[in-house]
């Protein structure tokens, strides 16, 4: 073992010594087109189904529409219960607090693919009890996309409920005395003073909980196979005795998707740290 | 004529600590009274009891004929009177305490269009006067991070004013400015006594309370050690604690 380590250390002195006059960036750009260079190998050498890819590449890629869909939805349902959690948990009100507490610690304490499979085949159930009102076959049978949605919501909500709490206790102090100064009642100064000042610490870690999301989508699969992206994958590579090719294909996309979000995401964190940007209001 | 505000035996505590320890006191209409002493003799205190942003824990409070006692719980419609009181009371803060996320304009006409439903139009010609009142006409639409401490404060001025206040409270304006800006704010709070508005300051600037007020109230460990005209008051204390205190600021 020692003489593998010191030939590796001697290996390792001589490529950094031969190759101090090359710029790091450069050496980066090399070992991301090595990396590449490799995955392309492997796939041919393997022999992997290029057929298979052509034939059903576009039907699972077909869910991507889907998997956004599920995401935004999920998103805008999870910063409206985190709101709602956030302004609970701060409350001076016991039901108000009580609840927003039992939320977040039920939800955060529970695993997500339960909480999916609990909505979107548990929940149905109550509707056929002998017990059960008629309307709650209305309320409680949905397709899976809005289970998928509602069981998103719900989760990340819970979880996004400490960032808005954050947010709303950024705004100082001094903030609220000068709003309660000029006559304004509690409600309007939360509306007025403090969520538009929140926002501007809220923004940037929602944007990584919607690329958190993204992935996570991805259990909805086990749920219902078929829809969303990586559903259609499983769906697909399992049935066609493809794995590889179909799960590939969906890694890449969820990798794809990620990376631009991300991008988008650091951009606009970066304009809020400026400082001056404007999040609030019309313009004049 | 009655007087404006009406401080009746007030007591604060916070905690076991008593902040006030019964003051009384009573202001006229036009008035300027500019209350000092030591930091913790609770002259903060006393100026935010007028307008609740701290509950007083004894005493009697009245601010242009609203009247109200000391209570131990905040219901629904004491809350509605204290804001009949935030009302009439314009407060400048130490710290100035802008909304950043307004521009300036903005910030002078939230509270009259949200609290009294001001049409936007009205509001904000009115505020227009008051900025060209405070020098700052062409600040308009600037935010605040752009203006200077002076700026900030004169439109905080501003602000208070927008809103038609019959008294104004000014809690230490011009503690946390740069010494070559107090002038441009103590000039605007000039005018403004000139104009006969009622005013209470905490307040060091001795030139200024030389100058403006029409009484002085020493306060010292929560209670009122001394007050009178500010010729006789800044020349004559009667007090050894007024005298020390005066001859450490003058």
């Amino acid at each position: 073992m020692t003489g593998v380590g010191a030939t590796m250390g001697r290996v390792r002195d001589r490529v950094e010594s031969g190759s101090s006059g090359v710029p790091f960036r450069v050496k980066l750009g090399l070992v991301y087109a090595g990396i590449a260079v490799a995955l392309v190998l492997v796939f041919f050498w393997f022999q992997f189904d290029t057929a298979f890819m052509r034939e059903w590449g576009p039907f699972i890629l077909g869910g991507i529409p889907l998997t956004l869909a599920i995401c935004f939805g999920g998103i805008a349902l999870a910063m409206v219960l985190a709101l709602f959690g956030a302004l609970g948990r701060l409350s001076k009100s016991a039901v108000a607090r009580g609840s927003a507490n039992f939320y977040v610690s039920f939800v955060r304490g529970t695993p997500l693919v339960v909480q999916i499979l609990f909505i979107y085949f548990a929940l149905p159930q109550l509707a056929f009890k002998p017990s059960s009102p008629a309307f709650l076959q209305t309320i409680l049978i949905f397709p899976v996309a809005f289970a998928a949605i509602l069981a998103l919501g719900i989760n990340y909500g819970a979880y996004m409920t400490e960032i808005f709490r954050a947010g709303i206790q950024a705004v100082g102090g001094g903030q609220i005395e000068a709003a309660h100064a000029l006559g304004m009642t509690d409600a309007q100064t939360t509306r007025r003073v403090v969520l538009p000042q929140a926002v501007r610490v809220i923004i940037p870690p929602t944007g990584n909980e919607f690329i958190a999301m993204l992935k996570d989508s991805a259990l909805i699969g086990i749920a219902a196979s078929g829809v969303e992206l990586f559903g259609r994958a499983q769906n697909t590579g399992l049935g066609q005795n493809r794995p590889f090719e179909a799960l590939a294909l969906a890694a890449m996309v969820y990798w794809l998707l990620t990376s631009i979000f991300s991008f988008f995401q650091k951009r606009l964190e970066n304009r809020i740290s400026r400082g001056h940007v404007r999040i609030e209001g019309g313009g004049h | 004529m009655d007087p404006i505000i009406k401080v009746e035996n007030l007591e604060k505590h916070f905690g076991d600590l008593q902040v006030l320890r019964g003051i009384s006191l009573d202001v006229e209409p036009g008035e300027v009274i500019v209350i000092f002493g030591r930091s913790g003799s609770g002259k903060s205190t006393l100026l935010r009891c007028v307008n609740f942003l701290e509950e007083p824990t004894g005493g009697c409070i009245e601010v242009d004929g609203v009247r109200m006692e000391a209570a131990p719980r905040v219901l629904r419609a004491r809350r509605e009177q204290i804001r009949q009181i935030r009302m009439k009371a314009g407060m400048v803060f130490q710290d100035f305490n802008l909304f950043p996320h307004l521009s300036v304009i903005e910030n002078l006409i939230e509270a009259p269009c949200i609290v009294k439903k001001e049409s936007k139009g009205e509001a904000r010609e009115f505020g227009l006067q008051l900025l060209d009142k405070v020098g700052l006409a062409e600040k308009a639409d600037e935010y605040p991070i752009r203006l200077s401490g002076g700026q900030k404060q004169r439109v905080a001025i501003a602000r208070a004013l927008c809103m038609r206040p019959r008294i104004m409270l000014f809690d230490e304006p011009t503690s946390a400015l740069d010494p070559e800006l107090v002038a441009e704010v103590l000039e605007v709070m000039r005018d403004l006594a000139k104009e006969g508005m009622t005013m209470m300051v905490v307040t060091h600037e001795m030139g200024f309370a030389r100058e403006v007020a029409s009484r002085m109230v020493f306060l010292h460990e929560g209670k009122v050690l001394e007050e009178g005209k500010p010729a006789d008051l800044i020349s004559g204390a009667r007090d050894e604690r007024t005298r020390r205190f005066l001859e450490a600021v003058l």
